[in-house]
C-alpha cells in the first residue's frame, strides 16, 4: 500500500486530520464535534501514516505507548470530576473559568481526556491487530 | 518433675506495635468500665455520621446495657489475648502480624456490638468474617489451616450474604435502618411480613454462631494459634451472632417462629456438640466442642421471652466466656510446655504448672457449675429460667441438664486427668513464658471473684444488658444461695450425670467411634462433596459457555438479541405501530437506500473478503447520510468515523489470513447464519417500527431549555455527554478503554502461545 502518492500526500493529510481533529474537540460545546470523534479522528490520522510508511513509524510518530494515551485520557476525565470536590461540589460538576474570555471549564478539561482515551484505545487496538498479523 | 528447662518464646512486647495494640484494646476497657454507670442508669452513649444519606444509611453507634457487656468482654479478655500473644509468638515477626490482626479483629468485634445501624453492623460482620479467615490460616504452610480458613470463610460468608438480604428487607419493611427503633418503627407491622427477613438474619447468626448443622467449620477453626482459638473461638467472634439474637429480640421475639426455631437449633446444637465433645481425644478440640454447645445452650434461651431465662442467656455469656478463654489459654500453656494436648498421654502436671493447675481449676470449676464459681450461679440461673419457659420447659430443661452433665465431664478430664496422677516420664517440660501462664489464672480469679461477689456484676453489667434484651427494665438479682429448690436439685442431679460419663467416658469414646465408623459420615464429608460438585458444576458450565469459538459466541450474542427484540415487540400490547402512517420517502432519501440495499447484497453475494467489506461500508456510509438527513450531524460524523477505522482495520487484516474461499462455510452453516442474519433483522424491524412515531419531546425539551443557561453550550448532545451525564460518559470511556487493553492482552496472548508451539 506504500506507494509515493500516499506517501506524500499522507504528510498533508495527517497533520490537517490532526488538526481537524482539535478542532472538532474545540468547537464540540457548541458545534457537531467533541472529544469522542476528535479522539476518532486523531487516531485516524496515525492509522494513515501507518499506511503510508508502516505501523514502526507511526508508533514512533506518536511517541508514548498507545495504553499508556489511553489510561492518561481516563486519568485526566477523572481529574476533570474531582475537581469540583474540594468546593463540596459533586463527583463531575461543571466548573467554569471565564476571565480568560475563552469557555474555558472542567467540561473541556474532561472533553479533553475523552479525547485522548478514545484515541488511544483505538491504536491501542490498531498497533495489536497489526503486531497479531 | 522438670525434666529439661528451656525457656521458649521471645516475648515480642517491647514491639512497638504490639504496645500500640495492648495500647489500644487497655484504653477501650478502661473506657468501657467509665462508662458502666451512665449505662446502669439507662444514659446510653451514641455517635452518629451520615453515610449514605440517600438510603437513611448512618455509621451509627449506641452502648446499650448489652453492648457495654460485650465491648467489656472483648476489650477485657482482648488485653489478656494480646499479651499472651506477644508472649506466646515464637518470633517478633511473627507476632506482630499475630497481635495486629487480633487487633483489627478486636475494632471490628468491637464496632460490630456497638453498631446502631444495620448496614453499620453488617460491615463490621463481614470484617470479623475476613480477620477470622486471616487468623484461622495464620500458620499458612499448613494445608489443614488453609482449609479450615477457607471453610470458616465459606459457611460464614455465605450466612453473612443471607443476612444482608435480611437486614435489607427489615430496614425497607421498618423504612429505618436504626436498630434501637426498629420495635417502635415495627409495632403493628403484621408479623408474617417479617418471617423472610427473619429466616434470613437468622442464616447469618446461626452460621457465625456454629449451630446445627453449620457447626462444623468451629472445631476445624481450632487449626489457628491458641490466642486466635481463644480469643476468636470462644469469648467473642462466635458469639457474634448471639449478640445478634440478643440484639434483635426486642425486634422479632414476638415473631411465631422465634420461639420454635431457636429453641429447637439451640437444644440441638447443644446436643449435638455435647457428643462430639466426648469422642475428642485433643483437649483443644473437646474445648471446641464445648464451645459449640455452649453456643447451643444461649441460641435456646434466647429463644424465650421469660425474663429469667435471658437473664440466664446473658450470665451465661459473661461465664462462658470468662472460663471458656482461662481453659483455651491454659491449653495452650500445657501444649507449649509438653508438645501435645492428647488427654489420653497428659497426666500429673500439677507439679510442673502449679500455677496453670489452679487457673484451670477455677476455669474448670466455673465450667462444671460449682459454687462458689460464676458458673454455679450461671447454672442456677439457667434452670430457674429453662423452668420459666412457658411452651417446652421439658425439653429445654432436660436439653440444659443434660449439655450441663456434658460440661461436669468435660470440666473433670481438662482439670482431673490433666493435673492429677502419676506423670509420664517421657512428658517434655518447657517452661512456658510467664505472661502467657499468667493470663489465664487472672481469668479463672475472676470467675472465682464474680462467683463469690456476684453484686459486682449483676447490677452494673448484667441487669442493664438484659434490660436491652428484653426492650424494658427487669430487676436481676444475682445470688449464690437461692435456698433449697428445684434448680438447686437439677444441679445435683447435673454432677452425678457429669461424674457417671466421665467415669464411663473412655467406653462412650469408644462406642461413639464405633458409631461414626458405621455411618461412614460426617459433616465434613458432605461439605466436602457439596464443595467439590460446586467446583465441578461451574467448571462445567464455564466449558459450556465459554467454549472459545468466536462464530458461536457471536451467534449466541445475535441471536439473545433478535429473540429479546421480538419478544419485546410481541408481547408489549400498548405497541403502536408505525406501519400505518410511515411516512412518505422523501426523493434524497432514495439515494441512501440505494446505498443501504446494494451495499447490503455486496456484503452477502460476494465472493472475496474485500467485496464484502466494501458492502459493509457502503451500509455504513447509507447510515450516516440517513442520520445526517435527519439532523443528528453529531452521530453521523462519529458513525462515519468508525466505519472509516473499521473498514481501516479489517482491510489491513484481510491480506495477512487465508483467502475466503479456503475456509468457506458448508451449506447447511451459511443457511443457518442467513437464518440468524433474518432473525436479527426482523428484531431490528420490529422495534423500529415500534418506536417510530411518538417521540417524547419532553427530555429533548428539558435539554434545549438548559443546555445554554446551565452548561453554556449549544451543542446538546455534546453537553449531554460531558455534562449532564457526564458520569455515564466516564463510565463507557472506562469500558472503551479496558475493552482496547483486553484486546491488547487478547491478541499478544495469542502470540505468545502460538510462539511457544
Amino acid at each position: 500500500m506504500s506507494t509515493l502518492i500516499l506517501r506524500t500526500a499522507s504528510r498533508m493529510l495527517t497533520a490537517l486530520l490532526l488538526l481537524v481533529s482539535v478542532y472538532l474537540l474545540w468547537r464540540g460545546h457548541n458545534e457537531p464535534g467533541g472529544g469522542f470523534v476528535g479522539g476518532l479522528t486523531a487516531a485516524a490520522a496515525f492509522i494513515l501514516v501507518a499506511m503510508a510508511e508502516g505501523w514502526r513509524v507511526a508508533r514512533r510518530a506518536l511517541g508514548v505507548d498507545a495504553r499508556l494515551l489511553a489510561l492518561i485520557g481516563l486519568a485526566i476525565a477523572a481529574v476533570a470530576g474531582l475537581l469540583a470536590g474540594p468546593l463540596g461540589l459533586p463527583f463531575l460538576t461543571g466548573l467554569w473559568w471565564k476571565e480568560a474570555g475563552l469557555p474555558l471549564g472542567t467540561p473541556l478539561l474532561f472533553d479533553i481526556g475523552v479525547y485522548l482515551a478514545v484515541m488511544g484505545s483505538v491504536l491501542t487496538i490498531a498497533f495489536a491487530v497489526e503486531r497479531e498479523v | 518433675m522438670t525434666v529439661g528447662v528451656e525457656q521458649i518464646g521471645r516475648p515480642t512486647l517491647r514491639d512497638p506495635w504490639v504496645l500500640g495494640a495492648l495500647g489500644i484494646a487497655l484504653a477501650t476497657f478502661v473506657f468501657a468500665l467509665g462508662q458502666i454507670p451512665a449505662v446502669a442508669a439507662g444514659a446510653y452513649p451514641s455517635l452518629s455520621w451520615s453515610w449514605v444519606a440517600g438510603l437513611g444509611v448512618e455509621f451509627a453507634f449506641r452502648l446499650d446495657g448489652l453492648a457495654l457487656l460485650f465491648v467489656l468482654l472483648i476489650a477485657g479478655i482482648g488485653v489478656l489475648v494480646l499479651a499472651y500473644a506477644g508472649a506466646y509468638a515464637s518470633a517478633v515477626a511473627k507476632g506482630r502480624r499475630l497481635c495486629l490482626l487480633l487487633a483489627a479483629f478486636m475494632v471490628a468485634m468491637l464496632g460490630l456490638v456497638a453498631a446502631d445501624d444495620l448496614i453499620t453492623l453488617f460491615v463490621f460482620w463481614e470484617a470479623t468474617t475476613v480477620i477470622s479467615y486471616l487468623l484461622i490460616g495464620f500458620d499458612h504452610e499448613q494445608a489443614k489451616a488453609r482449609r479450615s480458613a477457607l471453610q470458616g470463610l465459606l459457611i460464614t460468608g455465605a450466612g453473612g450474604l443471607a443476612m444482608l438480604a435480611g437486614f435489607v428487607l427489615l430496614g425497607i419493611t421498618a423504612e429505618t435502618f436504626r436498630i434501637s427503633e426498629l420495635p417502635a418503627a415495627l409495632a403493628g407491622t403484621d408479623m408474617g411480613s417479617l418471617t423472610l427477613p427473619l429466616c434470613l438474619i437468622l442464616a447469618g447468626c446461626f452460621t457465625k454462631s456454629a449451630q446445627v448443622p453449620f457447626h462444623l467449620w468451629l472445631p476445624n477453626a481450632m487449626a489457628a494459634p491458641t490466642p486466635v482459638s481463644a480469643y476468636l473461638h470462644s469469648a467473642t467472634m462466635v458469639k457474634a451472632g448471639i449478640y445478634l439474637l440478643a440484639r434483635l429480640h426486642p425486634t422479632f421475639g414476638a415473631h411465631e417462629i422465634w420461639f420454635p426455631v431457636l429453641t429447637t437449633v439451640g437444644a440441638a446444637t447443644a446436643l449435638w456438640a455435647s457428643i462430639q465433645a466426648l469422642r475428642q481425644s485433643d483437649l483443644k478440640l473437646m474445648l471446641a466442642h464445648t464451645t459449640v454447645m455452649a453456643l447451643g445452650t444461649l441460641t435456646m434461651f434466647l429463644g424465650s421471652s421469660a425474663p429469667v431465662a435471658i437473664a440466664a442467656a446473658v450470665t451465661f455469656i459473661l461465664v462462658h466466656a470468662l472460663y471458656k478463654a482461662t481453659l483455651f489459654l491454659a491449653v495452650g500453656v500445657i501444649d507449649t510446655h509438653t508438645g501435645t494436648r492428647d488427654r489420653g498421654v497428659l497426666a500429673g502436671l500439677r507439679a510442673s504448672l502449679p500455677v496453670t493447675a489452679v487457673a484451670v481449676f477455677a476455669g474448670a470449676f466455673s465450667m462444671a457449675g460449682f459454687p462458689p464459681f460464676l458458673g454455679f450461679i450461671g447454672k442456677e440461673l439457667k434452670y430457674e429460667g429453662a423452668l420459666a419457659i412457658a411452651q417446652e420447659p421439658g425439653l429445654v430443661v432436660a436439653a440444659a441438664v443434660l449439655a450441663n452433665a456434658m460440661m461436669v465431664a468435660v470440666a473433670m478430664v481438662v482439670s482431673l486427668r490433666t493435673f492429677l496422677g502419676e506423670r509420664p516420664g517421657s512428658l517434655p517440660a518447657r517452661v512456658p513464658p510467664r505472661l502467657m501462664v499468667a493470663a489465664p489464672l487472672a481469668l479463672g480469679v475472676l470467675g472465682l471473684l464474680f462467683g463469690l461477689l456476684p453484686s459486682i456484676v449483676g447490677n452494673p453489667l448484667v441487669q442493664p444488658a438484659v434490660t436491652s434484651v428484653l426492650g424494658e427494665p427487669a430487676t436481676i438479682k444475682l445470688a449464690l444461695w437461692h435456698g433449697i429448690n428445684v434448680p438447686l436439685m437439677l444441679s445435683i442431679v447435673t454432677v452425678a450425670l457429669g461424674v457417671a460419663i466421665y467415669w464411663g467416658l473412655d467406653r462412650i469414646t469408644a462406642g461413639l467411634d464405633s458409631i461414626g465408623a458405621t455411618l461412614g459420615w460426617n459433616g465434613d464429608r458432605i461439605y466436602d462433596v457439596v464443595l467439590a460438585a460446586t467446583l465441578s458444576g461451574a467448571g462445567r458450565v464455564t466449558a459450556l459457555l465459554q467454549h472459545g469459538r468466536l462464530p458461536l459466541y457471536v451467534a449466541v450474542t445475535f441471536v439473545v438479541v433478535g429473540a429479546s427484540l421480538i419478544a419485546g415487540a410481541v408481547m408489549d400490547d400498548a405497541a403502536v405501530w408505525a406501519l400505518v402512517e410511515i411516512e412518505p420517502i422523501e426523493p434524497w432519501e432514495i439515494g441512501s437506500l440505494i446505498l443501504l440495499v446494494v451495499g447490503a447484497g455486496l456484503a452477502v453475494v460476494g465472493r472475496r473478503r474485500l467485496t464484502a467489506l466494501s458492502g459493509l461500508a457502503a451500509i455504513g456510509v447509507g447510515t450516516t447520510l440517513v442520520f445526517l438527513m435527519h439532523g443528528a450531524v453529531d452521530v453521523a460524523v462519529t458513525q462515519f468515523m468508525v466505519e472509516a477505522l473499521i473498514v481501516i482495520l479489517v482491510a489491513a487484516v484481510i491480506p495477512k489470513i487465508p483467502p475466503f474461499e479456503a475456509v468457506r462455510s458448508t451449506r447447511p452453516v451459511r443457511l443457518l447464519r442467513a437464518g440468524v442474519a433474518a432473525f436479527v433483522g426482523l428484531g431490528v424491524t420490529l422495534a423500529l417500527l415500534r418506536l417510530a412515531p411518538p417521540v417524547d419531546r419532553k427530555i429533548t425539551a428539558f435539554y434545549e431549555a438548559t443546555s445554554v443557561p446551565e452548561a453554556f453550550g449549544r451543542n446538546i448532545v455534546n453537553v449531554i455527554l460531558v455534562d449532564f451525564r457526564a458520569l455515564d460518559t466516564f463510565g463507557e470511556v472506562a469500558v472503551v478503554v479496558i475493552a482496547a487493553l483486553a484486546a491488547f492482552a487478547l491478541l499478544r496472548g495469542r502470540r505468545n502461545s502460538r510462539g511457544l508451539s
